[in-house]
């Protein structure tokens, strides 16, 4: 059962791969691509649809409007020609979950044709993915297998099917054979993927949630031993919705085949699947064609105008790209790569970028959004945003430190009392009386008595060593219970000794 | 002759003036068709389902309205009655297509034509047979029935369209519904002494009208007289937004055309006959009527030109790659997943989704519609695209070219419908060629989405009735009206009434004396 | 442009109608077979008229999209959207056993 596989290193050191990816994103509509069925994610099964969604006899595709505008948004920020006339054309194939049994998608001429991607990758360095096309299409319904283990089709007895999702607008993102990222691959694929997810959230088109398969990829990958040599076959391997499964997908294949060619056995061409349960990529069926889906123009759709007055209204909608943002904002933060990229993968720049909105340092909201906050959101298995904390709040703590009102402990303090539900900073703050001890008559005595009680020490600050100024210190913070401000502490001892 | 059958014998702008003076109800129109109906059935089967109850109970709703709201802002045939060809969805009546895939379907929605009916206050009377998801050319592919031609019973009335063309020729509804193509309403028009019409592609919503091949399909009138087929066509078309092959402009002025045309002047007018629309394979009397009756255009005043249109004897072909590529398509959703039949595979085969989809299509689908399915996947498969596929779409510019320059020489253009007059039950059942042939003269409007009609020229030599088919430019359905009219009118003064006059009905005879209540 | 004219084997029959899924019989296959290498051979002369130079239509009426405002409408019900179905069960509709293809 187990396929050999080989080292990573060797095989990329052997063999040059050769992949490409096709992204589907769901467009995060109002209504269904063909249909005015309102889209929600979760409904009761079988209540959104209308006779087009559900393929009635006699029903006829009508397309929105604002699924070609999102797929044009999408298509300039990869940098594609729009084509101003594009045409819907039918896949056939036969499936439970279509319920015309043909996909409704785009062929010989899609809306986006040629673009690009250049995306960063983590040592900072840009990697340009060649884009071939990006078209729009309707989804399929979903089934979900009973009677067999884990809801999986294997050995299921039978399939119940929802077509809720069947014609909810998706944009296909096709690459061209991506070569020379090497060992690389596995990253440049997952970066590519997460720039894409940024780039659709970023223009508000798509909700972007792998875990929904908002997004999901087909994962293609061939082998040869170099740039001229001819091209391996090539396995895809689809459906896959994670972008560590991206990544584990291309390393294993690439591992697989690389074994394979190795001991001179054969890469089959076959559509293959990622299990996340045993990290490996399983065969399916042999492409034979069984797979020639016969495409035609869609004859119950006419061509799709877009103007290129109309594509200059799109443009100028669009909003600054996630990539030059963050290059924007990473020069306006003074952020160091490192910092940058952590505040990224944390998903924490709006929350920063918000804090410093409201007042904030940088460095002081980054402070807090990627140290106490993030390690509570690891704590709760939650993101940042699902946090009973915002960005206002943060502000009002930083400012309240920089009025001299707490210190950092009691800052800490009052951030952890605001994520426990405690209220508004300033409440928690109120509830449990944190207060800096600065006025002089309490310190005074507090520091006397410190100095009092430790001879020894003051002797020794008297001789010009400070290092023991910590002691006193802490002695002052215990009996003020920690609301003592340290500054106002050393200051204070400081004069004693000057004086006596 | 009772007065139930002098009730029914008229035609349906007739039957819309009695109503609107009040000589007549529309529930007492609906009750005297159903009677007809009742006593036709028999020689006729015409008829897969009879609404009775929703037709009287629609009938009632208009005549309240009538008596308290009055006739504003209703179409001349409000309150008459309409069968519908059963390839059109009703809202809560069974539709099938004519196939056991679809038997016992309910359909949640209604079609647009049939809204529009609705919101005319017109009461469907029921669903009429054809050939298995309009598949064929003699309503002897339907699953469930054969529909018999009143002209002469022992024959087919044509198809697709056959029982809405019978029921309309055998008097049992003054209108009906058609679905045309391929010449699925001209045809049998042509065969059963009725008045068929395909509007403009697009000039009617196809949303509701269950899908045959996509691009040539059009939902259009069938009656007994040129007029009620344009005051239908004024109901029925204009722009619809489900349908986005729907033309974005309003109906032309059709009753209009019709009533002018009855003044049997033609003056100015151009007709163009088609060179290449007959000859060989048309029979001698379907000549001799189509010759006489261009005679007649001539003495209105038209001026008869002879137009060639080269690429005609390609359409057929053309036809036969673009329609069933399009059928393969259109009936994969018939799988039972959703609706209508499912079959699960025999013992000893695995029972999985595949080959229960398998197994239903084996059982749902006749030979007509499988051998299309078979056809179509073929023609549109990797290997054979362009040379088939890709070559008839060419050959569909060539063919709408032709139609172009023949109408820069003539306004008008004329053929026989059909080349022969109706023929006997399997006389062509196992020589699909032949049965393909029905269609020769009506398949180039359909590849071209230009409007056409067939209107009754008379009877050959057998007796049986001649189709005489008018062409005319996309989008200007009005200009086939009006000669239309005209040359019915004509006819009609020749023999001295309506063609159906000529026509002997038996099933009519044990009608009561009156029974309109 | 004349490429060859098909001709139609029975496996090739069989084949079609896997595509199709129709579980076509032999005997349907042979006669079939038979049917449609007549109406290929009659069809087949598409190809002679059709130059490099004609472009295909696939509609007859030349239009654009008309493309409709993203507006909700009422659904069917689940009621509704589940009455023509032949097998049913917790609002969905059932499958046989679906294999792992495509």
């Amino acid at each position: 059962m187990a396929e050999k596989l080989m080292k990573y290193a060797d095989a990329v050191a052997k063999y040059d791969p050769v992949f490409g990816l096709e992204v589907h994103v769901e467009l995060c509509t109002n209504t269904k691509l063909f249909c005015p069925a309102h889209i929600e994610f979760g409904g009761e099964p079988n209540t959104q649809l209308t006779p087009v969604s559900l393929g009635l006899p006699g029903s006829l595709p009508v397309v929105n409007k604002t699924a070609i505008d999102y797929a044009v948004k999408l298509g300039l920020a990869l940098h594609c020609k729009v084509n101003e006339w594009s045409q819907f054309a039918r896949k056939n194939y036969f499936y439970p979950d279509m319920p015309r049994d043909y996909q409704i998608s785009q062929y010989d001429k899609p809306l986006n044709g040629e673009g690009y991607l250049d995306v960063e990758l983590d040592d900072g360095s840009i990697f340009r993915v060649p884009i071939e096309r990006a078209h729009v299409e309707d989804d399929a319904g979903k089934n979900t297998h009973v009677g067999g283990a884990d809801g999986r089709i294997e050995g299921a007895d039978h399939s119940l099917v929802d077509y809720n999702r069947a014609g909810v607008p998706l944009v296909e993102i096709v690459t061209k054979p991506i070569e020379g990222a090497g060992a690389r691959t596995p990253e440049v694929a997952g970066a590519y993927v997460r720039a894409i997810r940024d780039i659709v959230r970023a223009l508000g088109i798509s909700h972007a949630r792998m875990e929904q398969g908002n997004m999901r990829a087909d994962v293609n990958v061939s082998l040869h031993t170099g740039p001229d040599a001819p091209l391996g076959t090539r396995s895809e391997t689809k459906n896959v919705n994670t972008f560590k499964g991206i990544e584990k997908t291309l390393t294993y294949e690439i591992r697989r085949q690389a074994a394979l060619l190795e001991s001179g056995g054969e890469v089959l061409q076959e559509t293959r699947h990622w299990d996340e349960s045993t990290q490996t990529t399983a065969g399916g069926r042999v492409k034979t064609d069984a797979n020639d889906y016969r495409y035609f123009p869609d004859p119950d759709l006419v061509m799709v105008h877009v103007t290129k007055d109309h594509i200059e209204e799109l443009k100028a909608q669009m909003p600054e790209m996630p990539r030059e943002r963050r290059a924007r904002l990473k020069k306006e933060w003074d952020f160091t790569d490192r910092q940058m990229q952590d505040a990224v993968n944390a998903d924490a720049v709006d929350l920063i970028e918000d804090t410093v909105k409201a007042g904030a340092t940088a460095a002081g909201a980054r402070k807090w959004w990627l140290g106490e906050i993030s390690r509570e959101a690891n704590a709760r298995g939650v993101s940042l945003q699902e946090l009973p904390i915002s960005a206002q709040d943060v502000a009002d703590v930083e400012q309240l430190i920089a009025d001299g009102k707490l210190n950092d402990k009691l800052a800490k303090q009052t951030v952890s009392g605001v994520l426990a539900g405690e209220g508004k900073p300033a409440e928690v703050v109120k509830k449990h009386g944190y207060q800096v001890v600065s006025d002089d008559g309490a310190l005074d005595a507090a520091v006397d008595q410190a100095l009092k009680d430790n001879p020894d020490i003051v002797a020794k600050l008297k001789g010009g060593n400070m290092k023991p100024m910590g002691a006193i210190i802490g002695a002052v913070m215990r009996a003020t219970k920690g609301q003592a401000d340290a500054k106002a502490v050393s200051k204070i001892v400081m004069e004693r000794i000057a004086k006596s | 002759m009772s007065a139930q059958e002098e009730l029914v014998k008229q035609s349906a702008s007739d039957m819309a003036a009695q109503l609107r003076s009040g000589q007549v109800s529309s529930r007492e129109l609906v009750q005297a068709h159903l009677d007809v109906i009742e006593a036709a059935e028999p020689s006729i089967d015409a008829f897969l389902q009879v609404s009775a109850d929703q037709a009287l109970e629609q009938a009632d709703a208009f005549d309240q309205h009538l008596a308290h709201e009055g006739a504003e802002g209703l179409p001349e045939l409000a309150g008459v009655p309409i069968a519908i060809k059963d390839m059109i969805v009703t809202k809560g009546i069974p539709t099938t297509a004519a196939s056991k895939i679809l038997e016992g379907w309910v359909p949640p929605y209604d079609a647009t034509v049939i809204k529009k009916l609705k919101a005319a206050g017109m009461p469907i009377l029921g669903k009429t047979n054809l050939d298995e998801f309009a598949q064929g050319s003699s309503t002897e592919h339907s699953a469930f029935k054969t529909t018999h031609n009143p002209w002469d019973t022992e024959r087919v009335p044509g198809g697709s369209g056959g029982g809405s063309a019978s029921a309309v020729g055998a008097f049992e509804a003054p209108l009906a519904l058609g679905t045309d193509t391929g010449g699925s309403i001209r045809q049998p028009g042509s065969l059963t002494g009725t008045v068929g019409v395909k509007p403009t592609y697009g000039g009617v919503s196809r949303f509701g009208a269950i899908a045959m091949a996509s691009s040539l399909d059009q939902i259009g009138p069938v009656s007994r007289s040129v007029l009620d087929a344009a005051l239908l066509q004024e109901v029925i078309g204009g722009y619809d937004r489900r349908d986005s092959t729907s033309i974005p402009k309003p109906v032309p002025p059709l009753a209009q055309a019709a009533r002018q045309g009855q003044n049997r002047d033609l003056k100015g007018l151009k007709v163009g006959l088609v060179k290449e629309l007959g000859g060989e394979g048309y029979q001698p009397g379907v000549e001799a009527r189509f010759n006489e009756a261009v005679s007649l255009l001539e003495s209105m005043g038209a001026e008869v030109v002879q137009v060639s249109c080269p690429h005609f004897p390609y359409a057929l072909a053309a036809y036969y790659i673009i329609m069933p590529s399009e059928v393969s398509s259109n009936l994969a959703r018939y799988d039972g997943m959703r609706y209508g039949l499912r079959v699960m595979p025999p013992e000893g085969v695995p029972q999985t989704a595949a080959n229960m989809m398998a197994a239903t299509r084996e059982a749902g689908f006749g030979d007509e519609v499988k051998r299309r399915i078979i056809l179509g996947i073929y023609a549109l498969s990797a290997g054979y695209y362009d040379a088939w596929y890709g070559s008839a779409q060419k050959v569909r510019t060539l063919v709408i070219r032709d139609f172009e320059k023949a109408f820069e020489q003539a306004d008008v253009l004329v053929s026989p419908t059909s080349p022969t007059t109706a023929f006997r039950f399997g006389e062509k059942m196992d020589d699909p060629l032949a049965m393909y042939l029905n269609d020769v003269a009506t398949i180039p409007a359909n590849l071209a989405g230009t409007p056409a009609m067939s209107i009754p020229a008379g009877l050959s030599d057998d007796g049986l009735p001649v189709g005489f088919q008018f062409f005319a430019p996309q989008m200007r359905d009005e200009v086939m009206y009006r000669p239309a009219a005209a040359l019915e009118a004509a006819l009609e003064e020749q023999w001295g009434g309506p063609i159906s006059k000529k026509l002997s009905t038996p099933w009519l005879d044990g009608l009561a004396q009156d029974s309109t209540k | 442009m004349i490429s060859g004219m098909p001709t139609f084997t029975r496996e090739e029959i069989k084949h079609l109608g896997d595509l199709a899924r129709i579980a076509l019989t032999d005997q349907e296959a042979d006669r079939l077979k038979g049917e449609l290498n007549v109406i290929a051979d009659s069809i087949t002369k598409v190809q002679e008229v059709a130059g490099g130079d004609v472009p295909p239509t696939a509609n007859p009426i030349p239009l654009e999209a008309y493309l409709r405002p993203d507006e909700a409408e009422e659904p069917l019900t689940q009621e509704a959207a589940l009455s023509g179905a032949p097998v049913t069960e917790s609002g969905m509709f059932v499958a046989p056993r679906i294999l792992g293809e495509e």
